[in-house]
């Protein structure tokens, strides 16, 4: 379970989470909705703690995460895949390598006839080739980084998979294999997941619960259903897009 | 930045790496590949900035004392000059721009596209991976890559000598042997030494700490020069005080 208690952060002046609370379920798949820098990705980096909250805490299987000493830090991450906006595979391993590293049991890291099967299998997992698996992060389209980046998350099969953007950036086709992913990954193997979007479709038909990030707040969350029909003024802003455009 | 806060961060990093010797297997091949990359890589530029120095330095030489000392002397002055103060320091300053703008470059690029915190994400020390082997390449080829420089910077010396002043081999080696002492050989090894430390670390935690885009990769780039070889010329005056005592 990941809880979120009362976190906020600001960078310089600017106030991004102002007082956040969450509780994710086990095996629950949550979509966190939000206007374009309202601190959706810095909420998952501070799950994982890449960045430390200002105040508040993060508690995930009852740990917590800015309390946590380095190996303990190390082993917690293990158990978390985490897939990055532009995928933010390194550029100088070929795409087999960075999904071998994501490998975190290093039994099976150092298996290197595990590692090939595990690579081939995650990369059909994201509907790609295997045959991609020998190539450099270079020769591949944005599209096709993005989804090594989810092949390389899931390799370890984690517990918790946090998605910023899964989907942004992928054609309709693969848009949809990696929602069906997603549902297969909590249905199959009970992952527990948090998928920053702005895809509200996709998020609507993958996830059990949906929040709102706005103005460093959640603003509004429930099931897809109560939260379509939600009167919560920044909940209809945001979903039909109603806006006022400044004259040009 | 707040300077005691990058002094803090520095020392983070440098307890970071401590902390990442534990995991040999993965730095120590990573080590060798990069102490192949940049011994090999910067072995051509080496050798021309140490034979042109060399070569001028006799040149240099046999215009001011020519006619007026012994000949040999030129000898003496091409390889004390050489040995302790222009191998090791003209060597350091070249691989400031070469090998450091290339770390700080590579490190924060790797920042900036968020692939060091992918790494993190992972549950892998990024000191393990990035920084360690970077700086003990640096450590044990840059010494080397002096030793080189010295041999090569002394033998070009002696070729122009001998070429263009008249000087015997003998008198060469004469003057070289007359003021030579062990010390020498070592000093410009410990130089070498301390300014590869200087160089790794500076260009990997300017690397390592870059921010916004492609504006702060470059920021990072040019600091990781600038403040290297500035470290390097104040090393070299510590150095010099510390270690050469006049007899």
């Amino acid at each position: 379970m990941i809880e979120i208690r009362h976190v906020s952060k600001r960078f310089g002046a600017q106030v991004v989470l102002d007082g956040v609370d969450l509780t994710v379920q086990d095996g629950e798949t949550l979509a966190l909705l939000g206007p374009s820098g309202t601190g959706k990705s810095v909420l998952l980096k501070a799950i994982i703690g890449l960045i430390r909250p200002d105040r508040g805490e993060i508690i995930v299987d009852g740990q917590h995460v800015a309390k946590l000493k380095h190996g303990a830090l190390s082993k917690l991450r293990a158990t978390i895949g985490y897939v990055f906006q532009n995928g933010a595979l390194f550029d100088s391993m070929d795409v087999f390598e960075n999904i071998r590293l994501g490998l975190t049991d290093e039994q099976q890291f150092n298996d290197m006839t595990y590692a090939h099967e595990r690579a081939s299998e995650c990369l059909r997992l994201v509907n790609l080739n295997p045959d991609v698996s020998k190539k450099m992060p270079a020769d591949l389209s944005g599209g096709m980084r993005k989804r090594v980046g989810i092949a390389r998350a899931i390799a370890g099969k984690p517990k918790y998979v946090l998605y910023d953007e899964p989907t942004s950036g992928l054609d309709p086709v693969n848009s949809d294999i990696i929602d069906a992913l997603m549902t297969r990954l909590k249905d199959e193997l009970g992952v527990t997941s948090i998928m920053v979007t702005h895809d509200v479709r996709g998020s609507f038909r993958t996830a059990d619960r949906i929040a709102l990030l706005t103005g460093g707040k959640i603003v509004a969350i429930g099931p897809p259903d109560e939260f379509k029909e939600s009167e919560v003024p920044e909940v209809r802003a945001f979903l039909e897009r109603d806006f006022d455009l400044a004259p040009l | 930045m707040d300077p005691l806060w990058a002094v803090g961060q520095f020392a983070g990093m440098v307890l970071d790496m401590v902390r990442g010797l534990a995991d040999v297997k993965v730095w120590l091949p990573r080590t060798v590949d990069e102490s192949w990359r940049i011994g090999v890589g910067s072995l051509f530029i080496v050798l021309l900035i140490s034979s042109f120095t060399g070569g001028v330095t006799a040149l240099q030489a046999g215009y001011q004392f020519t006619g007026n000392i012994p000949i040999y002397v030129v000898g003496s002055l091409v390889t004390e000059s050489v040995v302790l103060e222009l191998g090791p320091v003209l060597v350091g300053l070249i691989l400031a721009g070469r090998i450091g703008a290339r770390y700080a470059a590579e490190l924060g690029t790797m920042r900036v596209t968020e692939q060091i915190d992918a790494l993190e994400s992972l549950g892998r020390a990024p000191s393990s991976y990035l920084l360690i082997p970077r700086v003990l390449a640096c450590l044990l080829m840059i010494p080397v890559l002096v030793v080189i420089a010295d041999f090569v910077a002394v033998g070009t010396g002696w070729i122009m000598a001998k070429s263009t002043l008249g000087i015997s081999n003998q008198d060469f080696a004469y003057g070289a042997r007359v003021y030579w002492h062990p010390l020498d050989g070592w000093y410009s090894v410990i130089k070498g030494f301390f300014f590869a430390g200087a160089i790794s670390l500076i260009s990997c935690y300017r690397g390592f700490t870059t921010k916004q885009g492609a504006e702060g990769v470059g920021r990072s780039t040019t600091g990781a020069v600038v403040t290297s070889s500035i470290l390097i010329l104040l090393l070299d005056v510590v150095l010099a005080k510390l270690i050469l005592k006049p007899k």
